[in-house]
């Protein structure tokens, strides 16, 4: 350590042991990142490496025995790859469709793109079965096919894509408008043709753009459980299903946790990939006022063609959701089309405890995950304190760690003394919040780069110690963006299941666990009923909190809520 | 009292090489006289603002001591100093009314509400915005905002007021306009002022004594007289306005032996010489006299005129590696001189300073 860092680290000591308000904060939540997210996960890594005496590989040695496992392992990694590059080509194009080729009913397929980001991941799955599947609208009804081989590689493929694409969506369309038009006028202008000044121009641009939406596609899909569970099958092991069948068919913590490991692995590293090496080859092309062009990037033929592919994406999805609704509502499905309200009446009859408990956690945690995020956010971006960065990598962390792998992590380290929370709504709660604060602390630090340091700086100059500061200036400067914030982390704990699959409880259950267990007792019925009012009340939420933040903070809120 | 910096230094991680530092302010020394008005100048990078820093005490410097009123003040946090800052940004609070952010400072301090609101009522009409209490800050125009931020920084009745290039976002009118305005306040307040500039026809209409910085060290401390026409090295003399260069020796008198243009003798010295001794004398453009034909100290070519109304201002190639830049105020009394036309160049004696080469 240099004799300047040595310096600043004691002046760091010195500025947190001066402001003990600070030093609570800061010393509480670094023990609950400790507790609830590293603790979880290191228990995880002792039980794999845990033998009857001491520690060895010798439970890793029995899962790379198993050419079954191993063949679990490169599926997973197969699936999560060719998932980033097809959902990466589709994000691209319908991105840059709606961007730049000016085509016709741009906001129909914004909308349409979003829908996937706010319904529970494992639709697409189950939508799949109920078009292709043993009593499938299009094998069995249409075309008299009995056992159409849908479960798989190619079903699942096509599920993940769909559910992933959108997420490959938001981030391209950011990188394309962010890219001045301009820039293609320039090229156009200097005699290039639309398509090299697209392949010359364009594309090198948005590079990092796609590097970094394929990872996060990487890093979704790998995680994925629910989409697997309903459609990967037995000839096509993924990783994420054999971990928690082992944990919940054969009781083997160590092997289940092995496995975890194995799944963690590759995120893990697509994580590191992304934040340290992609991210820091972003273009920025900030150009003061954003011109817009006459949009000539592309020829008629290219537009329509675009318009054309972006028509048949559009109705696969569409295809997908109307087969839920319809779904919902047919008797039984492939047999009886008659419309009926039974399955919604089974819902709130037997299913309604899940739908309860299911908003209890989702309404408590996210606000809860909100807060804390907002708090991290602000302690990492304007505090500077021994083991910020420590906080902040660790709060960050359940971005790449696969839900599987921590609620294996939370069973093994709440199962026992000192903390027992198995079974509660407590485990469910902690798990939540603590893996949706990353949400919270990204949308908390996009604005806090946008807050000008001086303006808190202006405030502890007249005369504000750090507690009035946070209170009177930063926490209202961010609210807005608590709130957009809040709208992500409600959707995705709304529709959570690898991690709480783990949790649940007779007392506590989920909408979504409950999907899955009527699925695999082959009531598509029902499960299509619960997923149509579980989107419903996503949407609800949606509408509830954007109108808020219009009602309170006009436009401006409402701009803050983009989804 | 004022305030003291003795010995103050500043180093900063090098960013670019993680074990090496920048020293961004050396061994700084300064006492400010209360109700002075003292401008820190330099270009940027040359540790002015973070010498502010420390004085508000949002940077620890790494070595020295501030004091502020008689009292040391390091291990004050910047809450607790009596100092008010006026931001570059502003830094108004977006998500208050302008009554709100200039009464803040009193609301911290727990003052009546009545009485907070007839302080914000007399600053507001002392600053010339009267009736705009209820407005939001992204209502008002730049030079409103600035007189916000300035009356939010002077409620307080602070000891020391800090001014961070307050005036950089405005345009040029209405910065010269509010140049007078804050030296107005100022002493109408009789509030010790420090400000921070790279604009030196800003520092030096406010200024008391103006502060040259480059490089992290102090250059030269004096009146804005004194810095422009004694400066106290060649980067001053450079810094602050157009200047010539001569280079020369010291002669056996007062005189200095010019390298190229004879002898001459020169009153105002930086220091003493001994004979022999390089020197480089300094000479503003408007102090050099030109006329028609050879003659005088230098002679030369005019290689390029141009007319501004008010001045015309000539460079003329005299065979020097750079040409010699000289203005006129009165081109119609004066008359003009066209390019190609050989000049003759000459200044008086008061009017130059004789620098160690």
């Amino acid at each position: 350590m240099t004799r300047g860092s040595t310096a600043r680290l004691r002046r760091d000591i010195k500025m947190v042991v001066g402001d003990p308000l600070l030093l609570i904060v800061i010393l509480l939540v670094l023990a609950s990142l400790v507790i609830f997210i590293i603790y979880p996960l290191v228990s995880v890594v002792l039980t794999a490496f845990r033998t009857g005496t001491g520690y060895s590989f010798s439970v890793f040695r029995d899962v790379l025995a198993s050419r079954y496992l191993r063949q679990a392992f490169w599926n997973s990694v197969m699936m999560g790859v060719l998932t980033a590059a097809a959902g990466a080509v589709v994000g691209f194009l319908f991105a840059f469709a709606i961007a730049r080729a000016d085509i016709p009913f741009k906001k129909f397929f914004h909308v349409i793109a979003i829908i996937p980001v706010v319904s529970p991941p494992f639709i697409g799955a189950l939508s799949i079965i109920m078009l292709f599947g043993n009593n499938g609208l299009v094998t069995y009804s249409l075309l008299g096919i009995n056992n159409y081989p849908i479960y798989g590689f190619r079903g699942l493929l096509f599920a993940q894509v769909v559910t992933f694409f959108p997420v490959a969506y938001i981030t391209l369309r950011g990188v394309i408008e962010s890219i001045s038009p301009t820039l293609e006028d320039a090229a156009l202008d200097l005699g290039g043709s639309r398509w090299k000044a697209f392949l010359k121009v364009t594309l090198p641009l948005t590079i990092p753009g796609i590097a970094g939406a394929m990872l996060v596609l990487f890093i979704e899909t790998m995680a994925d459980f629910g989409n697997p569970l309903i459609l990967a099958g037995s000839q096509f092991p993924i990783l994420s299903v054999q971990a928690y069948l082992e944990i919940t068919g054969m009781y083997d913590l160590p092997k289940g946790s092995a496995l975890s490991i194995l799944l963690l692995a590759p995120s893990i590293t697509a994580y590191f990939l992304q934040k340290y090496w992609v991210s820091r080859k972003q273009y920025v092309t900030i150009t003061g006022k954003p011109t817009t062009s006459a949009l000539k990037s592309v020829s008629p033929g290219a537009k329509w063609l675009l318009f054309a592919l972006c028509l048949v994406i559009a109705a696969l999805i569409l295809l997908i959701y109307i087969t839920i609704l319809w779904g919902a509502f047919a008797r039984v499905w492939g047999y009886d089309s008659t419309l009926t309200l039974q399955h919604f009446r089974d819902v709130f009859g037997v299913g309604f405890q899940a739908v309860k408990d299911t908003l209890t956690i989702a309404g408590i945690s996210t606000p809860a995950a909100g807060i804390l995020g907002m708090m991290i956010a602000f302690l990492v971006m304007r505090k500077r304190f021994p083991g910020r960065r420590f906080m902040e990598f660790t709060s960050m962390l359940s971005f790449a760690v696969p839900g599987t792998v921590i609620g294996i992590g939370y069973i093994l380290a709440f199962n026992r003394k000192p903390l027992v929370l198995t079974g509660t709504l407590a485990i469910l709660l902690l798990n939540f919040i603590y893996r949706y604060i990353p949400v919270g602390i990204q949308s908390g630090v996009a604005i806090l780069r946008q807050v000008d340091p001086s303006i808190e700086e202006a405030a502890v100059d007249l005369g504000a110690d750090s507690k009035k500061t946070f209170f009177r200036i930063t926490l209202p400067l961010m609210v807005p963006a608590f709130f957009s914030g809040l709208i992500f982390s409600f959707v995705r704990a709304m529709t959570a299941i690898s991690a709480a699959i783990f949790l649940v409880s007779s007392s506590w259950n989920l909408m979504t666990v409950q999907i899955m267990s009527q699925v695999e007792s082959g009531r598509l019925g029902t499960a299509a009923a619960f997923s149509v009012i579980l989107v419903g009340l996503i949407l609800l939420a949606i509408l509830l909190i954007r109108t808020i933040l219009v009602l309170r903070y006009g436009r401006f809120g409402g701009a803050a809520v983009k989804i | 009292m004022g305030v003291k910096l003795v010995d103050i230094t500043k180093t900063f991680p090098d960013l670019s090489h993680p074990h090496r530092e920048v020293t961004a302010v050396r061994n700084a020394s300064l006492e400010v006289r209360d109700g002075e008005f003292v401008t820190f100048l330099g270009p940027s990078g040359c540790g002015k603002t973070t010498t502010l820093r420390i004085i508000s005490g949002f940077e620890a410097p790494t070595s020295g001591e501030v004091w502020i009123s008689g009292q040391m003040v390091n291990d004050i946090p910047p809450n607790k100093r009596d100092t008010s800052m006026v931001f570059q940004s502003y830094a108004i609070f977006p998500h208050l009314s302008v009554g709100q952010n200039i009464g803040f400072g009193l609301e911290l301090r727990g003052r009546p509400r009545r009485e907070i609101r007839t302080e914000v009522e007399k600053i507001m009409e002392v600053m010339d915005l009267k009736g705009l209490g209820q407005r939001r800050p992204d209502q008002l125009s730049g030079g409103q905002q600035q007189r916000v931020a300035l009356a939010r920084a002077i409620i307080n009745r602070p000891s020391v007021l800090l001014f961070d290039e307050p005036l950089s976002n405005l345009d040029a009118k209405l910065r010269e306009q509010m140049r007078l305005e804050i030296r107005r306040i100022q002493q109408t307040f009789g509030i010790t002022s420090i400000y921070v500039t790279h604009d030196q026809a800003e520092a030096m209409t406010v200024s008391d004594r103006i502060v040259v910085m480059n490089q992290g060290d102090i250059v030269q401390i004096g009146t804005p007289f004194e810095i422009y026409s004694r400066p106290a090295t060649r980067f001053v003399a450079d810094f602050i306005g157009r200047v010539n260069f001569f280079e020369g020796r010291i002669g056996p008198g007062r005189e200095v032996a010019f390298t190229v243009g004879g002898r001459k003798e020169i009153q105002s010295r930086s220091r003493e010489f001994a004979q022999g001794d390089p020197v480089v004398v300094t000479v503003r453009p408007e102090s050099l006299r030109i006329s028609h034909g050879e003659g005088g100290f230098l002679s030369g070519k005019i290689s390029k005129a141009v007319y501004l109304g008010q001045v015309v201002e000539y460079e003329i190639d005299t065979g020097r590696d750079k040409p010699v830049l000289a203005v006129t105020h009165n081109p119609v009394e004066e008359g003009f001189f066209s390019p190609g036309e050989t000049v003759g160049v000459d200044f008086s004696p008061v009017a130059a300073h004789v620098l160690p080469a």
